[in-house]
């Protein structure tokens, strides 16, 4: 395992609080109905998301899943933007048109969330093919789910990218449901083992709630990919804290109560305060980060209170760009 | 000038814009081998060499089946660079990648509020009229016109798949293109420069005062061919409009031809429920009902499935036969002896 400097251990803390803070003032927006639709929120799930994002390098490229928030923040999105488009205001980093299921911020490589469980795989890999055509060492990193991890077009693309031998990381975020559907149930062996008919590397990260476990294993990927070794998949095995999707009451009691409970005590923050605390950080700087972002998290939603909505002859915008030809 | 085939005009569009920017790539099912004409120089492999000697293998690349995959990656890639152009072979494939074209490709601009352009080119043949069965004669067209996000174009001579194929590859939009393979073979002057001719743009076939007949892809000739004969049989000016691009439609020059003419015959070779005749239909009725001197007739496609057997197949598309019996009934002309009997149900 390569050694991180305190400076980077500290920044991984600090997103990892941001999707935290971002995540539970957006489940009590949206229960108030501060923020319409739903919400798919990260929380439990942070040390998958920023083990893997600080993984990555400015330029690469990202696309992920219905649970979104996490992803842009781990790749370094300011929150305002994000929090305005979770509300629908013009400033949203959409301009409102995409919400909670469909951030994207393209100023740090996140290529878009989609809210089609896999839809999004092949993006990542266009992505990666675009590097390598161009001659780039960009890599792209494509976030799924344990359902997502069903869906043919994972293979397709798993296929494809061997055959071309793309930089691209398949990353399976393992948190071993389909919204109620226990992925076991589901699933035939083991995600990680599927790499093996593909020619690629498949690592089974069994502990997700270590940042520092997820990281090592996708900079292994990343720096395979980005020497022109081609793709891999990893499965992050981690765990949701709250409900699949906030905002719709659906029913919660699909999940025994001791198995979240077993779960709540592996907090990936907590966990990862207490490493940093071994290390010599004191507890008043760690208080002093959290303070710091939730007061970012207090921001974002002045900004975005202070935001209007769109006009609505903006929902006619951006459909083209009508650009149409060279000569 | 130089006389092309309609294949070989896609394969100067190609080549010349494989030319005139690097960030054009080509991939799809067999097109390093240059299996339709359209990825080389000549018409076959051997005949002045094929782009993968040309460009390489960095920006021609052969893929597995895999549709779903294929149609992402260009998206994915399209969103971050490059402008590929994915031949898709037959058009019945494209439903294997819906999802890509409808969630991702069409949607990606405008649901990340215009972060992403998305310049790719969807291109693939509807093989429809040549004894392939149910699985190979699709002609899905008016299903993405159903797809806000999407431009689509259905050219119907050498020239203009040419010079709009060359258009769509330089659109900052994601453009899928509609090749008919009864047209495949037909041949006439091209230009041998570059030229682009832009999308959303009808053409007049033919002038005519006395009834417009709006003809899309394969039915473009057909309708040339029903206007002659009645120009020599009846005395009859039919106007034959080819949109040539579906989205965007341009709606202005067939209301232009309506206005002259005060009759419509719509002609196309997709199923007739919901089809580009419906819309374009829908849309003279809505727009210029007051000039209209009989009703709008449609001559599609049915609402069937298309067999394998010539003699059952022959009747499902658009002829010169059945387009003329329709122009008959809006001038109120009796029916020829000919076009009564060869007219097929499809006129109905």
């Amino acid at each position: 395992m390569e050694t991180l400097s305190i400076d980077t251990l500290l920044e991984m803390q600090r997103r990892m609080l941001r999707i935290r803070a971002f995540d539970e003032r957006a489940s009590k927006m949206v229960k108030r109905g501060h923020i319409p639709g739903t919400v798919h929120t990260s929380i439990g799930q942070e040390a998958q998301v920023v083990g893997a994002t600080m993984a990555l390098s400015p330029g690469d490229y990202t696309t992920g899943n219905h649970r979104s928030h996490g992803h842009p923040i781990g790749m370094g999105s300011p929150l305002g933007p994000l929090m305005a488009e979770l509300v629908g205001k013009a400033t949203g980093v959409c301009k409102g048109k995409g919400g909670s299921l469909h951030l994207a911020d393209f100023a740090v490589g996140s290529l878009g969330e989609s809210g089609i469980v896999g839809s999004s795989i092949p993006i990542a890999m266009g992505a990666a093919l675009s590097a390598s055509v161009r001659g780039t060492e960009q890599v792209a990193l494509a976030f799924f789910g344990d359902g997502a991890a069903n869906q043919g077009v994972l293979y397709e693309s798993m296929n494809l990218s061997g055959v071309w031998n793309l930089p691209v990381i398949f990353l399976c975020e393992n948190n071993q449901y389909a919204l109620s559907t226990p992925a076991h149930t589901v699933t035939s062996g083991v995600i990680a083992d599927r790499a093996a008919g593909f020619g690629m590397p498949g690592i089974r990260v069994e502990d997700g709630q270590d940042v520092l476990a997820v990281h090592d294993a996708v900079s292994t990927a990343v720096a395979r990919a980005r020497a022109g070794e081609g793709p891999s998949l990893i499965e992050v095995v981690t765990y949701r804290y709250n409900e699949h999707s906030e905002g719709l009451r659906l029913g919660t009691d699909y999940r025994p109560a001791d198995e979240r409970e077993a779960w709540l005590k592996k907090d990936p923050i907590q966990l990862f305060r207490e490493h940093l605390r071994s290390q010599g950080v004191s507890a008043d700087e760690l208080d002093a980060m959290e303070a710091e972002v939730l007061a970012e998290v207090d921001e974002a939603v002045a900004f975005t209170d202070a935001s209007p909505y769109p006009d609505p002859s903006v929902a006619f915008d951006d459909l083209y760009t009508d650009t149409e030809y060279a000569a | 000038m130089t006389v092309m085939s309609f294949l070989g005009a896609i394969g100067a569009a190609q080549r010349e814009a494989m030319d005139a920017d690097e960030r054009v790539i080509i991939f799809g099912e067999d097109v390093e081998a240059n299996v339709y004409g359209t990825t080389g120089a000549g018409k076959t492999r051997s005949d002045k060499g094929d782009f993968l000697q040309m460009y390489g293998r960095n920006r021609i690349r052969n893929t597995p089946i895999s549709e779903e995959s294929m149609v992402g990656a260009a998206a994915g890639a399209a969103m971050t660079g490059l402008r590929p152009i994915v031949d898709l072979s037959y058009s019945s494939f494209l439903y294997m990648a819906m999802d890509q074209f409808v969630n991702q490709v069409a949607k990606n601009r405008y649901m990340f509020g215009g972060q992403a352009s998305m310049p790719v080119v969807f291109r693939s043949a509807m093989f429809y009229g040549l004894n392939t069965g149910a699985h190979h004669s699709d002609r899905p067209y008016p299903m993405f016109m159903n797809v806000p996000g999407l431009k689509i174009i259905a050219p119907a001579t050498p020239t203009d798949a040419k010079g709009l194929l060359r258009s769509a590859i330089d659109s900052d939009d994601p453009v899928l293109t509609f090749e008919a393979c009864l047209l495949w073979g037909s041949k006439e002057d091209v230009p041998e420069e570059e030229f682009w001719i832009p999308l959303g743009e009808a053409r007049t076939a033919r002038e005519g005062t006395d009834v417009t007949v709006v003809a899309i892809s394969s039915s473009v000739p057909e309708a040339v061919a029903a206007a002659e004969a009645l120009a020599a049989s009846e005395g009859v000016s039919v106007e034959v409009i080819d949109p040539r691009t579906l989205v965007p439609l341009d709606r202005d020059a067939i209301l232009r031809s309506v206005h002259k003419t005060g009759r419509l015959v719509v002609a196309e070779p997709a199923h007739r429920t919901c089809g580009a005749a419906a819309e374009i239909s829908a849309h003279v009725v809505e727009e210029a009902f007051g000039v209209l001197k009989a009703p709008i007739v449609r001559v599609t496609a049915p609402d069937m499935q298309i067999p394998f057997s010539t003699a059952l197949e022959k009747q499902m598309y658009p002829t010169r036969h059945t387009i003329e019996a329709a122009i008959r009934r809006v001038l109120d002309l009796p029916a020829s002896a000919e076009a009564t009997e060869l007219a097929s149900a499809s006129a109905q």
